[in-house]
């Protein structure tokens, strides 16, 4: 028994000796990835197979898991010094991964004629360096019932809406019926920030990230802005929808306006009723999300040349970004429309152009090294103030105290 | 046993233990180990742990989540554990009785107790949705509106005890029923000969010789809801205030641990946490003289 067993083990070592002899003309870039798991990981192969033909000398393997999992699983890699060489990272993440030294800096090994979106280049650098390379973005518009708008008589959405606009309709739809809703705009983090940027003077940190200006008067009308659209039965509270998503009461055609994201677009395909998007009603001014995902480099890698062109032809290749375009993945975050045409030519919605209207009002996420604890903290207190358990003032005063002591 | 005696016994004895041995230094000492030293230092996965003495606990002494967190919990061990210790106690006593048919209720009322926490979770949270759920439905037709359950902190808790109660009185019932089948029958009859009545029977006999099941019972039940996890980690309706506000003291753990990347203040918790069920069990035990009676005694 004891012999079979040497026999086998010896057996197991000589293979794996004369694999890495012959693995050693090429480079094995390991790359670890959330985005294309499970429904792309077929379009990344593609990817994956244009790269290495172009670069016979590196081979790259892909691992992937769900977005759920992902970062736990990132973590227990960095800490057991495993690290893959690349790896998405979204913009929330990145700060709190580049402020821990565990990513190269590649700016010096991206051509310089790299097609990035500058927005979205400056978006992954931290403390003036480029710590990753913006891979794709997303953004939320105002998606429209307009059959719903038909029967109340009233106007589509324009680009020059103002939340003041937006809620005469939702009075307007609402009269239409009891189970009519005017609009659903979620009340949590990211419709807060987003909302901040729209009032123009909300900022949640001073500007040198020591105090938090998160109760400032500016702050305050924003988030009451955000509620008075359930104060005034315009909207359903969370009890309302008895566990319905905005996105079944948008299909069901019981919603006249949904502020959501355009990764919804293919969900809505075939809603049962005609709709369309536009860019997001004003509060003083416009701001639209820009969500980000990354694609970053290890620190720790031992291929770094090969690893960043790998990034590099992930992100910004004309192959990348088409298959990632015709496979309806994600928007790649280039300054080239010349690859969006087969996108913006798809029907519902008509008005794709709002996609790229929105992006030139980008408004990030405030991020900082204890980002987690931010947005349940923020979470928390805005559900408080839907709830009325809370005065906006009273909320915002506690979300101060709570972010500063989350700053170092 | 010839020659089996000093080092040579302890050898074979190390040998025989050594593969059981092996799993629990690996998976259960050394982890304990680790995280009472990580509960002094400051680790956030990323970069290298940090000594930072006793700044955790006095961190947790002056947080006001982890107190809330202990709150809820406290809150939900005095609803449901004498709830489920009298109602366990009343089902043990009716699944006791010799009646055609028993074995299948019993079976039934152990359903409960081997279905997964998700499954439970998945269908109680029907039951109490507030538009299409049964229970404010049945309020409805008495004239009540119910409340948004698993919507707002507060009902949800409630909601959830009355979940684990019907989940886990089958289990309760199984160890009361194994204390009642273990009263010798001779006991009765001698009552019966004394003229008892079926209550004075009850009152002195199957109950005091129940103590040692009770006590049991009262010990596992307060430890296991100290650290109870999943009915509230899966219940709260997404995003509710429910969702966002409602934490016992592991679910706190698990979000500092793995959301915040906070370690070392997630294993200072989870030594707080043991420091409070020793404490319980330990004045438990020695409470115990006074009203547990084994038979022997």
């Amino acid at each position: 028994m004891l012999r079979k067993f040497g026999l086998f083990l010896t057996a197991v070592v000589l293979l794996a000796l004369f694999s890495t002899a012959a693995a050693q003309d090429t480079t094995t870039i390991r790359y670890f990835t959330f985005s294309a798991a499970p429904d792309h990981l077929e379009d990344l192969d593609t990817i994956v197979q244009a790269f290495q033909a172009e670069n016979p000398d590196i081979t790259v393997e892909v691992s992937s898991a769900p977005f759920a999992d992902y970062f736990t699983l990132l973590q227990a890699d960095v800490v057991s010094g495993d690290t893959p060489d690349v790896f998405e990272l979204n913009y929330e993440n990145f700060v709190t991964y580049a402020a821990n030294n565990t990513l190269l800096d590649i700016g010096s090994m991206v051509s310089a004629d790299a097609p990035f979106y500058p927005r979205a280049l400056e978006a992954f650098q931290y403390q003036g360096t480029q710590y990753a390379l913006p891979e794709t973005f997303s953004t939320v518009l105002l998606f429209y019932n307009a059959d719903l708008f038909d029967q109340a008589g009233i106007d589509y959405p324009t680009a020059d809406w103002t939340w003041a606009d937006a809620t005469e309709a939702a009075t307007a739809i609402k009269a239409l019926g009891d189970d009519v809703w005017g609009l659903y705009s979620p009340t949590q983090f990211w419709e807060f920030y987003k909302k901040a940027g729209q009032n123009g003077e909300c900022q949640f940190f001073n500007a040198d990230m020591t105090e938090s200006t998160i109760n400032s008067p500016a702050c305050v009308s924003t988030l009451e802005t955000m509620v008075n659209f359930m104060n005034d039965g315009l909207m359903p509270t969370a009890a309302q929808l008895s566990g319905v998503s905005d996105s079944e009461l948008f299909l069901s055609g019981k919603v006249g306006m949904l502020v959501t994201g355009i990764w919804m677009f293919d969900a809505f395909a075939d809603a049962p009723f005609n709709w369309d998007v536009q860019v997001e009603p004003m509060i003083n001014q416009h701001a639209n999300h820009f969500f980000a995902n990354g694609v970053a480099v290890s620190a720790a890698t031992a291929n770094p040349e090969a690893a960043a062109k790998w990034a590099e032809f992930l992100t910004s290749s004309e192959t990348a970004a088409t298959v990632r375009v015709d496979s309806a993945w994600e928007l790649p975050a280039l300054d080239q429309p010349a690859y969006f045409e087969a996108y913006l030519e798809k029907t519902p919605p008509a008005n794709r152009a709002a996609v790229f209207q929105a992006l030139e009002n980008p408004v990030t996420p405030p991020v900082i090294e204890r980002q987690s604890e931010m947005q349940d903290a923020v979470n928390a207190l805005l559900t408080q103030v839907a709830d009325g358990e809370l005065s906006a003032q009273d909320a915002l005063d506690q979300a101060k105290t709570a972010l500063d002591a989350l700053l170092p | 046993m010839a020659g089996f005696s000093g080092f040579n016994k302890w050898k074979w004895v190390f040998i025989f233990l050594a593969p059981s041995l092996f799993g629990i230094l690996l998976f259960i000492v050394y982890p304990i180990g680790t995280s009472l030293w990580l509960a002094f230092n400051d680790w956030n996965l990323l970069s290298p742990p940090e000594f930072t003495g006793l700044a955790n606990f006095q961190a947790l002494a002056v947080d006001a989540d982890f107190w809330r967190a202990l709150g809820y919990t406290l809150q939900f061990i005095v609803l449901y554990v004498p709830s489920v210790f009298v109602l366990g106690l009343a089902l043990a006593l009716f699944l006791n009785q010799k009646v055609r048919g028993m074995l299948f209720v019993r079976t039934t009322t152990f359903l409960p107790v081997v279905a997964s926490w998700v499954v439970v979770s998945l269908i109680w949270k029907w039951i109490f949705n507030p538009a299409y759920g049964l229970v404010n439905y049945g309020l409805q037709l008495i004239g009540i509106t119910g409340p948004a359950w698993l919507f707002e902190p507060q009902t949800a808790l409630y909601a959830m005890v009355i979940t684990s109660i019907w989940k886990d009185v089958g289990y309760i019932a199984l160890l009361y029923l194994g204390g009642l089948q273990n009263i010798s029958e001779t006991y009765y009859e001698a009552a019966r000969i004394d003229g008892a009545t079926r209550t004075q029977s009850l009152r002195h006999i199957t109950l005091p010789l129940l103590t040692p099941t009770m006590f049991f019972v009262a010990i596992t039940l307060l430890i296991n809801y100290f650290q109870m996890f999943d009915q509230v980690w899966l219940m709260p309706m997404r995003d509710s205030a429910a969702d966002r506000q409602l934490e016992v003291i592991v679910t706190q753990v698990v979000t500092n641990a793995f959301s915040y990347n906070r370690m070392g203040y997630a294993s200072a918790m989870s030594w707080v946490l043991f420091a409070i069920i020793f404490a319980i069990t330990f004045v438990q035990l020695r409470l115990q003289n006074r009203w547990v009676h084994y038979e022997s005694d």
